[in-house]
C-alpha cells in the first residue's frame, strides 16, 4: 500500500494543486482535452461578447414581434397579432415586392458588369492601377454624401444635371425620382455603382488566382476564346460568384442608406415605390414608436434573408 | 467651574447651532433635475433661464441635462420608472398622450396652475395639454406658419403688397412664375409640397376657411371627406394642375428654391428664419397667412412643452412646480423669443407692441391668435397619408374626391388604431 500510493504520488507542489477540485479534473484530462479547454478560455470572451451584443438581442427581438410597446412604458402580449397585422397590410406586400426588386435588378446587374470589367480590366496593362483605383472610389465614398449628389443628379429643370442636359437639347425631361415607375431603377442605379469597385477587386483576385497551364492548354488545342470564357473562366470562378452572389443579395435586401436619403422628404416614396423592408422597419420603430410590429416586420427580414443565403448556397454549392 | 460650565454651554449651543445650519444648507440644497433634447439655442436659452430662475430662488438648483434628440425619448423612458432622471422633463405635445399613459408624468397641482387661468392667460391652442380636469404640461414657446416671400420678385412683378386672401395668393403666384422656351417651371410662384408644412396649412387652414372642420370627436374622427374637404384639396391641387404656379418639390425642398430665391412666395413655421437669415442676395418679407374666400383666417401651431415627472415628490415636487411656473412666466418666454426665435405661448409676452410690430416675428405672432394645434397619433403616418393622396391625384390620375375619400379611410384606420387602446 504506502509503495503503491508513494509510487503514485506527484511531486509536492502538483500535490497542492490536486486538492483543489477543479484542478485535480483539469490535471486528469488528456492533452487534446486540455487543448479544447484552453480553446474555450480564449473563446469565451468573443462568445459572450456575441450572447450579449447579438444574441441576446436577436431572441428579444423575437419575442417583442408578439408583444406591443411603445418604448415608453411596460411591454404587453399580443399573441400573433402583429403578425395578422403585417399579412393584412398592403404596403407591406408593395415593400416585399420592392425588397426583391432591388435584390432580382440589383444582384445580377451588378454581378454581370463587375465581371466584364474586371475580365478586360485583368488584360490592361496601361494605368492599370489608376483605373482600378477609380472604380474602387464609389466603394470607399460616404452612401449618404453619393446618395445626396445622385439626388441632385436627378433632379428636374433647373438644378437637376441630367434634366438640364436633355433640356438645353431640347428634350423634354424625365422624371426620375418623382415618378412611381422610374424611382426604384433611379435609387438602384447608385447603389449598384458604389458596390461595384469591391466586386470587381474580387473578381480580378479570382481571375488571378486561375492557373495560366490551363490556358495555356486551351491556346495549344486551338480553342476559341468564347470556349475559354465558359469552360474555363467561369467555372474556376465559381467559389468567387457564390462569394459575390451571397454578399451582394445580402446586401440589396438590406438596401436603406441610399433609399433613404435620395427619398428623405417622402422616405420610400413616391406611393411607397421605392421602399424597401428595412426602411418601414425604420419608420414603424421610430417614427410610430411601434416597437411589437417594427419586430415582427424584422424577424420577417431575417427569415427572408436566412432563406435566400440558404438556396443560394444550396444552388451555387460545388457538386 | 463655572468658566468651565459656561464652555459647555458654549459648545453645546455652538455644535446646536452648526447642526442647525447644517440642515438648513441640507434643506437648501434642493436640487431638480431637467431634461431636453439637444439644440444648441435652446440649451443656451434654458442655461439663462436656470441661472435666472436660481438667483430668484436661491434655495433650489436646477441640473439641466442635455440627449441627442435619436435617443431622447429612450433615455426618459427607461429612467423615470428607475426613479432615476429629470424632476422636470421637456417633451413634444404629440406626445403627451403616451407619456400620460405610460405615467411618466404628473398632472400639474391645480392651485399653482388652475385650469381657468391658463386658459384665460394662454394662446387658445394650448387647450390641447388639457385631460379631464388637469394641465398635464405647459409650453414656454410656440411656433406657428406664415407667409414668407421674395422682396425681389414682388418688385420685378409690380406687387406692391403680400396676397391678402387666396384668390389675391393665386393672381400673384401667376405673375412670378418664371418658365423656359420648352415650358419648364425655372421659378415657382409658390412653393408646395406635402412633405413640408403643406400638410399643416391644408389640415388646419385651408379646410377650416372652406368652412370645414378636419376632425371631429378630438381629433380621433377625420372629417375632411365631405364637400367642404374636397373643395379645400381641390384648391390645392389646382395651384399646380390648373394654374401651373407650381410644382409640388420643385427644386427638392421648398425651402431650397425659395432660399435659392427660384420661389416667389413660400408658406413656412417661425423656424425657419434662422435659416433665411443672412441669406446673400436674398430679400424677403413676411405676412399672415392669406385669408379664406370668406375672410376667415386660421393658423396652425406646434410647440414643446415642459412637464413634471411622476419621479418628483415631496420637496422636489414643491420647487419643480416654482420652476415650471418660471418657465410659463412672460419674463422667461421674452428671453427664450430672444434667444430662440420661438413665439411666447402667452398673448401678454406676444402681444407686445414691440414684439407685434416686429417685421419678421410679427405675422407669425398675430397668427397665435387664431391658430390650432392638430393631436396628432402618429404625425410622420397621418402626414404620409397627405403626401401619397396628393401623389395619387398626380402621378396616377385619380379623381381629387377619390383620393381623398382614400385618405380618409386610411387616416381613420391610424387614429382607430390608437385609440383603441
Amino acid at each position: 500500500m504506502r509503495r503503491a500510493s508513494g509510487f503514485a504520488r506527484a511531486p509536492r507542489h502538483l500535490e497542492v494543486w490536486q486538492r483543489n477540485g477543479a484542478m485535480r479534473f483539469y490535471h486528469n484530462l488528456t492533452i487534446s482535452q486540455k487543448q479544447i479547454v484552453w480553446a474555450w478560455a480564449f473563446l469565451a470572451l468573443p462568445v459572450l461578447f456575441y450572447v450579449v451584443i447579438r444574441f441576446y438581442p436577436t431572441a428579444n427581438a423575437f419575442v417583442l414581434s408578439f408583444q406591443e410597446w411603445n418604448l415608453l412604458g411596460a411591454r404587453s402580449f399580443a399573441g400573433f397579432d402583429n403578425y395578422v397585422r403585417l399579412y393584412n397590410d398592403p404596403v407591406f406586400w408593395k415593400v416585399f415586392r420592392n425588397t426583391f426588386m432591388y435584390l432580382i435588378l440589383g444582384t445580377p446587374i451588378s454581378l454581370v458588369l463587375s465581371f466584364v470589367i474586371a475580365y478586360h480590366l485583368d488584360k490592361v496593362r496601361f494605368m492599370h492601377g489608376t483605373i482600378r483605383a477609380l472604380y474602387f472610389l464609389p466603394f470607399m465614398t460616404s452612401a449618404v454624401a453619393m446618395a445626396w449628389v445622385w439626388r441632385w443628379f436627378y433632379q428636374p429643370v433647373p438644378i437637376g444635371v441630367f434634366n438640364n442636359f436633355l433640356a438645353s437639347f431640347g428634350f423634354s425631361q424625365i422624371q426620375f425620382l418623382s415618378s412611381t415607375t422610374n424611382a426604384l431603377p433611379s435609387v438602384l442605379a447608385p447603389a449598384i455603382w458604389a458596390g461595384l469597385g469591391f466586386q470587381v477587386i474580387i473578381f480580378m483576385a479570382g481571375l488571378r488566382a486561375i492557373p495560366q497551364s490551363y490556358y495555356e492548354a486551351a491556346r495549344i488545342d486551338g480553342v476559341s476564346s468564347w470556349t475559354v470564357l465558359w469552360e474555363i473562366t467561369i467555372p474556376l470562378l465559381k467559389p468567387t460568384i457564390v462569394f459575390l452572389v451571397v454578399f451582394s443579395s445580402i446586401g440589396f435586401l438590406r438596401i436603406f442608406d441610399q433609399v433613404y436619403n435620395m427619398t428623405t422628404n417622402n422616405p420610400g416614396g413616391p406611393l411607397n415605390s421605392t421602399k424597401p423592408l428595412v426602411l418601414l422597419i425604420y419608420d414603424t420603430a421610430f417614427n410610430g414608436f411601434n416597437m411589437g410590429y417594427a419586430a415582427a416586420q424584422t424577424v420577417v427580414l431575417f427569415t427572408i434573408l436566412l432563406i435566400v443565403s440558404l438556396i443560394q448556397l444550396r444552388i451555387l454549392r460545388d457538386r | 467651574m463655572k468658566s468651565m460650565n459656561r464652555f459647555r454651554t458654549f459648545v453645546l449651543g455652538a455644535a446646536t447651532a452648526a447642526l442647525t445650519a447644517a440642515s438648513v444648507t441640507a434643506a437648501s440644497a434642493v436640487e431638480i433635475e431637467y431634461w431636453q433634447y439637444f439644440f444648441e439655442a435652446r440649451i443656451t436659452a434654458m442655461e439663462k433661464l436656470i441661472e435666472n430662475f436660481e438667483k430668484a430662488n436661491p434655495d433650489v438648483t436646477v441640473k439641466m441635462t442635455h440627449f441627442p434628440y435619436d435617443s431622447y425619448r429612450t433615455k426618459v423612458a427607461a429612467a423615470i420608472p428607475a426613479g432615476q432622471g429629470p424632476d422636470v422633463v421637456q417633451l413634444f405635445y404629440g406626445w403627451l398622450n403616451d407619456y400620460v399613459e405610460a405615467k411618466l408624468i404628473q398632472p400639474l397641482p391645480a392651485d399653482a396652475f388652475p385650469p381657468e387661468k391658463i386658459e384665460a392667460e394662454f394662446f387658445p391652442m394650448v387647450k390641447a395639454m388639457r385631460m379631464g380636469d388637469n394641465y398635464w404640461a405647459l409650453p414656454t414657446a410656440v411656433r406657428s406658419l406664415a407667409l414668407f416671400y421674395n422682396q425681389r420678385m414682388f418688385d420685378d412683378a409690380g406687387i406692391d403688397h403680400p396676397p391678402t386672401d387666396l384668390d389675391e395668393l393665386v393672381e400673384m403666384a401667376q405673375k412670378l412664375t418664371q418658365k423656359d422656351g420648352a415650358g419648364n417651371l425655372t421659378a415657382v410662384g409658390l412653393t408646395t409640397g406635402m412633405t413640408a408644412q403643406d400638410h399643416h396649412w391644408i389640415r388646419e387652414v385651408l379646410i377650416r376657411q372652406y368652412g370645414g372642420e378636419p376632425y371631429l370627436d378630438d381629433y380621433k374622427t377625420v372629417n375632411y371627406n365631405n364637400e367642404t374637404g374636397i373643395e379645400a384639396f381641390t384648391f390645392y391641387n389646382d395651384l399646380q394642375a390648373k394654374h401651373g404656379v407650381t410644382k409640388a418639390a420643385f427644386m427638392d425642398e421648398p425651402q431650397a428654391a425659395f432660399k435659392a430665391g427660384r420661389a416667389g412666395m413660400h408658406i413656412d413655421g417661425s423656424f425657419r428664419i434662422g435659416a433665411l437669415e443672412g441669406v446673400r442676395g436674398l430679400k424677403w418679407g413676411v405676412a399672415e397667412l392669406p385669408a379664406g374666400p370668406d375672410g376667415t383666417r386660421s393658423n396652425y401651431a406646434s410647440y414643446w412643452v415642459n412637464a413634471i415627472t411622476s419621479k418628483a415628490e415631496g420637496e422636489k415636487l414643491a420647487a419643480a412646480v416654482k420652476f415650471m411656473e418660471y418657465l410659463t412666466s412672460d419674463e422667461a418666454m421674452q428671453i427664450w423669443l430672444e434667444t430662440v426665435g420661438e413665439l411666447p405661448a402667452k398673448p401678454s409676452a406676444a402681444m407686445t407692441e414691440k414684439n407685434v410690430n416686429d417685421p419678421v416675428y410679427g405675422p407669425f405672432i398675430k397668427g397665435l391668435e387664431y391658430a390650432r394645434t392638430t393631436v396628432f397619433a402618429n404625425e410622420s403616418a397621418q402626414r404620409q397619408v397627405m403626401v401619397d393622396m396628393m401623389q395619387r391625384i398626380e402621378l396616377q390620375g385619380q379623381p381629387v374626391a377619390e383620393s381623398v375619400a382614400q385618405a380618409a379611410t386610411e387616416e381613420q384606420k391610424i387614429l382607430d388604431e390608437y385609440y383603441k387602446k
